[in-house]
C-alpha cells in the first residue's frame, strides 16, 4: 500500500472532465453527428460522467451514449489462466457514417484500444474515431495508438499500476499510481 | 477470476451451479453479439475443432457449426455413415487420426452412452458432448433451461414437466440434472412404458395424467416419440403404445388443453416436432411456445460452452 501516488483527486479529476467536455464541444459543435461510446468497464464510468457534464454544459439531452465490450476481440485469449469476462455491450443507435468519441480510462500499451477498435466495426463504418482518456501513460505503447482528448499525462515504469477510482464503483473519486504487487 | 471446474463437458452431472451461472452469464453476452450486424467475434481464431456425428442430427449439428464460426474457429465435420467407422475403425483409432491433424476440440455425437467419459480418459483434446444415446445432451438441457430463465426469471422454486418419451431422452435426464441444480420442481409425464421404472430415485415427481400435469408447471417441454429408438416405425407397429392417435389423444398438448386451464405454461420442445404427435400444430405456433427462442439460444449457449472451454485449457 505504500508508494501509492495520487495523480489526480476529486477537484482535479473534476477540473479535467470539465475541460475535455468544453475540447469535445470545440470539436462537435452540438453533437448532432457524434457519438460517445464508452468502452467496459471502467471507461464507462467516465463515459456517463463526460455524457452528463456535456448534457449539463449544452443543454442537448440528445447525445447518444453506450457501451462497448472489447473482451470477445482481445489479443491475449488462451494466453491468461482464466477466461475473461464478458461485460454487456449496449449501443441502441447507428454508428454507420458518425464521428465516434471512444472513452477509456487509461491508456498504456493501446491493446484495449486495438480490441475496442475492432469490436466497434462490428457495429458499422463511422465517419471518423477519436479517443479520449483520462490518464495517458506515455512510453508504454505496444501498438501505434494515440489519443486526441487527454486528462492528464504520467510517465511511469511497467512495475506500476494507475488505477481509477470513482463514487460509483469505489466509494471515492481519485486516480493514484501503484506499485504493483504481483 | 471465475472458471468452469471441468476440462470437458461430459454430462450436467458433472457441472456445480456455478458453472452453470457462468455459462449463462457469457451466454447473455453472446446472444448480444450474433444480434449484431456483423454477428463474428475472432475469440477462437487460432482453435480447430472437429464435429464427429456418429449419429444423425441437423439442428444440434448446424447449431453448433454456426457457434463454432461465429467465435472464428476452424470447422471440420465428420459423419460416420461416410467414413472409415463403417470399414470397422475403433472409436479411439478414429479420434487420434483425427487428433493427428492438429484439432484442440471435439464436438461429438454418439449412439453408445458413456462414449465421451470413455474418451476422455484417452485423449488430449477438449471433449463437448453432443449427445450419446439416452444418456445426455447437456447443451440442450443448458439452452432449455437458459430460455426458461429468460421468460421465467430464477427458476428456483419453478415447476417443469417433462412430456412424452422420457425412457429413450438424453433430453429428459439433462434437463432433470440441469433444471434440479438451479431449484427447480421437476415432473415427467407419459404412458407408464416411456417412463423408466425408478426415475423417482433422482427425485422427480411422476403423472401419467397430462391435463394434471399442465396444471401443476410453470413449463411444459414436450418431448418427441423416439420411433427410432423403439424398434419400430408408425407402419410395422410401436411396441411401447397401441397406436400414434391414441398417444395423441392421451398425451398430445393441444389448444383444447391449453384453454381449460387457469394459467398456460410456457411451451418447450428440443426438435424435431412430430406435428399433431406430441404437439399439435396450433399450440406449436402459438405465442405459448417458446421453440424458436430456443433454437436462437441454442448458438448463444454453445457459443458460452466452446468459449470458457477453450479458455480454460491453454
Amino acid at each position: 500500500m505504500k508508494n501509492n501516488r495520487i495523480i489526480l483527486d476529486q477537484i482535479q479529476l473534476e477540473l479535467a472532465i470539465q475541460r475535455l467536455c468544453y475540447q469535445l464541444i470545440e470539436n462537435h459543435n452540438d453533437f448532432s453527428n457524434s457519438v460517445i461510446l464508452g468502452l467496459q468497464p471502467r471507461g464507462v464510468i467516465l463515459a456517463k460522467r463526460i455524457h452528463t457534464e456535456l448534457v449539463k454544459i449544452t443543454s442537448n439531452e440528445s447525445i447518444p451514449l453506450g457501451s462497448l465490450d472489447t473482451t470477445f476481440f482481445r489479443d491475449d485469449f488462451r494466453r491468461r489462466d482464466t477466461p475473461i469476462i464478458a461485460n454487456k455491450t449496449q449501443i441502441d443507435f447507428i454508428i454507420e457514417n458518425k464521428k465516434v468519441i471512444l472513452i477509456d480510462d487509461v491508456l498504456y500499451t493501446g491493446r484495449t484500444i486495438r480490441a475496442g477498435l475492432d469490436a466497434m466495426l462490428a457495429y458499422g463504418r463511422p465517419d471518423l474515431v477519436e479517443l479520449l482518456v483520462l490518464v495517458d501513460r506515455r512510453y508504454g505503447r505496444h501498438l501505434p495508438i494515440e489519443p486526441n482528448y487527454i486528462g492528464t499525462t504520467i510517465d511511469s515504469v511497467s512495475s506500476e499500476r494507475v488505477e481509477a477510482k470513482w463514487v460509483e464503483t469505489d466509494g471515492v473519486d481519485e486516480i493514484i499510481l501503484k506499485e504493483n504487487t504481483k | 477470476m471465475e472458471k468452469l471446474s471441468t476440462r470437458h463437458l461430459l454430462g450436467i452431472k458433472e457441472l456445480s451451479k456455478a458453472d452453470i451461472e457462468l455459462i449463462f452469464s457469457t451466454a447473455g453476452n453472446f446472444k448480444e453479439v450474433i444480434n449484431r450486424p456483423i454477428k463474428k467475434v475472432p475469440s477462437l481464431r487460432d482453435i480447430t475443432i472437429a464435429n464427429l456425428f456418429f449419429e444423425n442430427s441437423t439442428r444440434t449439428k448446424l447449431s453448433f457449426e454456426l457457434a463454432e464460426k461465429r467465435l472464428s474457429a476452424d470447422v471440420i465435420n465428420f459423419s460416420a455413415s461416410a467414413s472409415s467407422v463403417t470399414k470397422g475403425e475403433t472409436l479411439i483409432d478414429t479420434v487420434n487420426n483425427i487428433l493427428a491433424m492438429k484439432v484442440d476440440m471435439v464436438v461429438m455425437r454418439h449412439p453408445n452412452p458413456g462414449a465421451h467419459a470413455f474418451l476422455s480418459k484417452h485423449i488430449d483434446a477438449t471433449i463437448v458432448n453432443a449427445g450419446d444415446g439416452a444418456h445426455e445432451h447437456p447443451t440442450q438441457a443448458l439452452l432449455d433451461a437458459f430460455s426458461m430463465r429468460h421468460e421465467l426469471g430464477d427458476l428456483t422454486g419453478k415447476k417443469v414437466v417433462i412430456v412424452g418419451d422420457i425412457l429413450h431422452s438424453r433430453v429428459a435426464l439433462s434437463n432433470i440434472y440441469c433444471l434440479q441444480k438451479l431449484g427447480a420442481k421437476v415432473m415427467v409425464c407419459g404412458p407408464p412404458t416411456l417412463i423408466p421404472k425408478y426415475i423417482s430415485s433422482l427425485g422427480v415427481q411422476v403423472s401419467y395424467k397430462l391435463d394434471e400435469a399442465l396444471e401443476w408447471c410453470d413449463a411444459a417441454m414436450m418431448l418427441r416419440i423416439q420411433l427410432e429408438r423403439q424398434g419400430g416405425d408408425e407402419h410395422s407397429g410401436v411396441k411401447f403404445f397401441p397406436s400414434l392417435r391414441e398417444y395423441h389423444n392421451l398425451y398430445g398438448l393441444t389448444m383444447k388443453r391449453l384453454d381449460q386451464l387457469k394459467t398456460v405454461p410456457i411451451i418447450l420442445h428440443p426438435g424435431p416436432i412430430n406435428r399433431g404427435v406430441e404437439i399439435s400444430s396450433e399450440v406449436a405456433d402459438s405465442e405459448h411456445s417458446i421453440i424458436l427462442n430456443q433454437v436462437e439460444n441454442g448458438v448463444a449457449v454453445r457459443m458460452a460452452v466452446l468459449y470458457l472451454l477453450a479458455s480454460s485449457n491453454n
